[in-house]
């Protein structure tokens, strides 16, 4: 629809059409966790169209890069992305948390190609990731492993158990995301659990840290690059700063709430919305 | 990484999908009779006259109907962020210090993430802390992340404490004030929302550790819990038409098990004894139910509905209830079947 004009204006398009895709997933089922798969968009498309090494129709390549996510309500987002990155037929959207589809609405790994691990019970990616990479050190491969946290999986003591040991074992080959949406289930995460200053936490736990406004493509493809080329042996971990909602301004203002009612005539003014935001 | 299940084949005329896959599922029948948070409301009722209580859950307040009393009492509750081992662990010491605390999540996360916690920390010391889960059993359609088809057999097997299985919102009501009088630790299932209104039909009250025969039968006898005494209520009504005789044990108290009323309903001859439970075939009432009776020497035809022992599958609530045998209609099969 638009000229390609420069990279990271084609991550753009990348991040507008995972929205758009997943909020036709979301109209599929009448529902879904959308204000999240809006604010992640971003994030997605700066890790599957920039960042990552994969091969759409070899989905279980060993040389790819593997990306974990560890907050299975967020499937809907990597549903999107991996339809846009050719890894799920498009025609499962259709399917999405309906019986038997494969796009299940909590995201596992025994179900959807492209999914690597099971999340759902969260606090559980990080830690599994540790031993993914010390796999993968062992194997002598250079794939990374990318982890999708939420900032309420911060709450969790797994978390910081894993993040000990990444420093620890110094995993330079692990690269965490945490979406700060400021949001989890009983309310704000700023008020349910006080975590800030998270940039200071993750980084006294020995993580190469870098904190981005993770609705801004250029600062994303900054981070990732960064968290790349980082030299010393480390863990990485970009904490994104996001807004629910993102792209559809009336579901960014609609007030945050972990689930996010949409009525059933909303979601084509949500999509015809979305289009003339991107448009713009 | 060959497990991957195949894509489904889309159709042009598929059948209308069913919305309820979500994570939280009513339970309730489209003309059920219903009341909403009993959990929530009869804590806050109690609450009023025991200013020992306090509640904590991990960021699920909304979602076990612990915020009514979070609004009613903001200064007695607790919310200590998503992180159930914490959960357990603060609320042995709230206990230690006084307190009967009140501690929120859902089924799979108190048995499975913070077993330990609650089995050194609270259940070893005998200390009152009262663990109230939602979406036990197959009570979400989300998947085997936030199905608790174990937590019977997981907490059955810890020493000192009791163990609730409340069928509707009655239940759960006069459930409340009989678990935080009750001196010991207790794990308590919880329907949670709208939940459904059965047992004022009948002539019933809850009593900590005790079984209440609701309907008599000469030809089956269910032995159930939870929302399967509902289920099977409706299906002995059904089974009545094809004059089939059916009797109903509620046993809401899993441990300590009214083993009298079990022998006693269990040694009447000529009944099959079915077990129905909302749980795994491993390790819940029916084999609990079953221990007893081999060991009184009572040995009755025997049969369980429960689930089976499998991770299972994502989808609707009322198809999962179907496929795996724990709906009224597939109840009614099972038993025709059996007969
Ligand atoms: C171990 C565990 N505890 C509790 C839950 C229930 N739960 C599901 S999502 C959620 C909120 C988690 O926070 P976050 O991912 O930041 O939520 P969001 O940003 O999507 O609102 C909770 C408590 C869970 N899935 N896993
Ligand atoms: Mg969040």
């Amino acid at each position: 629809m638009h000229a390609p004009i420069g990279h990271n204006s084609q991550l753009r398009l990348k991040a507008y059409q995972i929205r758009r895709t997943a909020l036709k997933m979301g109209q599929v089922q009448g529902q879904g966790y959308i204000a999240q798969a809006l604010d992640v968009a971003d994030i997605l498309a700066v890790a599957y169209f920039h960042a990552m090494t994969f091969r759409a129709g070899e989905p279980d390549w060993e040389g790819r890069d593997r990306f974990y996510l560890s907050i299975g309500h967020y499937a809907i987002a990597l549903y999107a992305a991996l339809i846009e990155a050719g890894i799920v037929p498009r025609e499962e959207l259709e399917t999405y948390g309906g019986d038997d589809s494969c796009l299940p609405m909590s995201g596992m790994a025994t179900y959807t190609p492209g999914m690597e691990i099971t999340g759902g019970s969260l606090g559980q990616g990080l830690p599994i990731a540790i031993g993914a990479c010390l796999a993968l050190k062992r194997k002598r491969s250079s794939s990374f492993i990318y982890n999708l946290l939420s900032d309420g999986e911060l709450g969790e003591g797994s978390t910081w158990e894993a993040a000990m040991s990444a420093a620890h074992w110094k995993l330079d080959n692990l690269i965490a995301i945490v979406d700060v949406n400021d949001q989890q289930a009983d309310g704000p995460s700023s008020s349910v659990l006080s975590a800030e200053p998270l940039h200071e936490k993750w980084r006294a736990f020995g993580w190469f840290t870098q904190r981005v406004d993770g609705n801004d493509i250029d600062a994303l493809v900054t981070a990732f690059d960064a968290a790349r080329a980082h030299a010393a042996p480390q863990p990485r971990v970009i904490i994104c700063d996001t807004l629910m909602g993102k792209g559809v301004p009336f579901l960014e203002a609609r007030e945050k709430n972990h689930f996010i009612r949409v009525d059933d005539g909303e979601w084509d003014k949500a999509i015809d919305m979305l289009d003339a935001e991107f448009a713009r | 990484m060959s497990l991957k299940r195949s894509f489904a084949r889309v159709t042009g005329d598929a059948a209308p999908r069913l919305k309820t896959s979500a994570m939280i599922a009513s339970i309730a029948g489209d003309d059920q009779k219903t009341q909403a948070a009993p959990f929530g409301h009869a804590l806050v009722e109690l609450a009023k006259t025991r200013a020992d209580i306090v509640g904590l859950t991990a960021d699920l307040a909304k979602y076990t109907d612990l915020h009514i009393f979070a609004e009613a009492y903001p200064d007695r509750f607790y919310q200590m962020g998503m992180a159930e081992q914490l959960l357990m662990a603060a609320s042995a010491g709230m206990a230690r210090e006084g307190f009967t605390p009140f501690a929120t999540t859902y089924a799979v996360f108190a048995s499975r993430r913070a077993y330990d916690f609650i089995c050194m920390a609270i259940a070893e010391e005998n200390l009152p802390v009262k663990i109230v889960c939602a979406l036990p059993g197959l009570t979400t359609g989300y998947g085997p992340s936030h199905q608790a088809t174990d937590d019977l057999s997981i907490f059955r097997a810890m020493p000192n404490l009791t163990v609730i299985d409340p069928c509707d919102a009655l239940d759960i009501e006069q459930a409340v004030p009989a678990i935080a009088a009750h001196p010991g630790p207790v794990y308590m299932r919880l329907l949670r929302g709208k939940v459904p209104l059965v047992l004022d039909e009948y002539d019933y009250r809850f009593e900590l550790g005790k079984a209440a025969l609701l309907r008599d039968g000469r030809d089956v006898l269910f032995i159930s819990s939870g929302l399967m005494t509902m289920r099977v209520l409706e299906a002995s009504k059904v089974l009545s038409k094809d004059s089939i005789d059916c009797a109903v044990l509620h046993v809401p108290t899993i441990k300590p098990l009214d083993t009298a009323a079990i022998i006693r309903e269990a040694s009447k001859p000529g009944r099959l004894v079915v077990v129905a439970e909302n749980h795994s075939i491993i390790g819940g009432l029916g084999e609990a139910v079953a221990g007893v009776l081999m060991r009184a020497g009572v040995h009755p035809a025997f049969r369980q509905i429960a689930l089976p022992d499998q991770f299972l599958d994502a989808g609707a609530l009322p198809t999962l209830h179907d496929r795996y045998g724990i709906s009224t209609g597939a109840i009614c099969g099972q038993i025709k079947g059996w007969l």
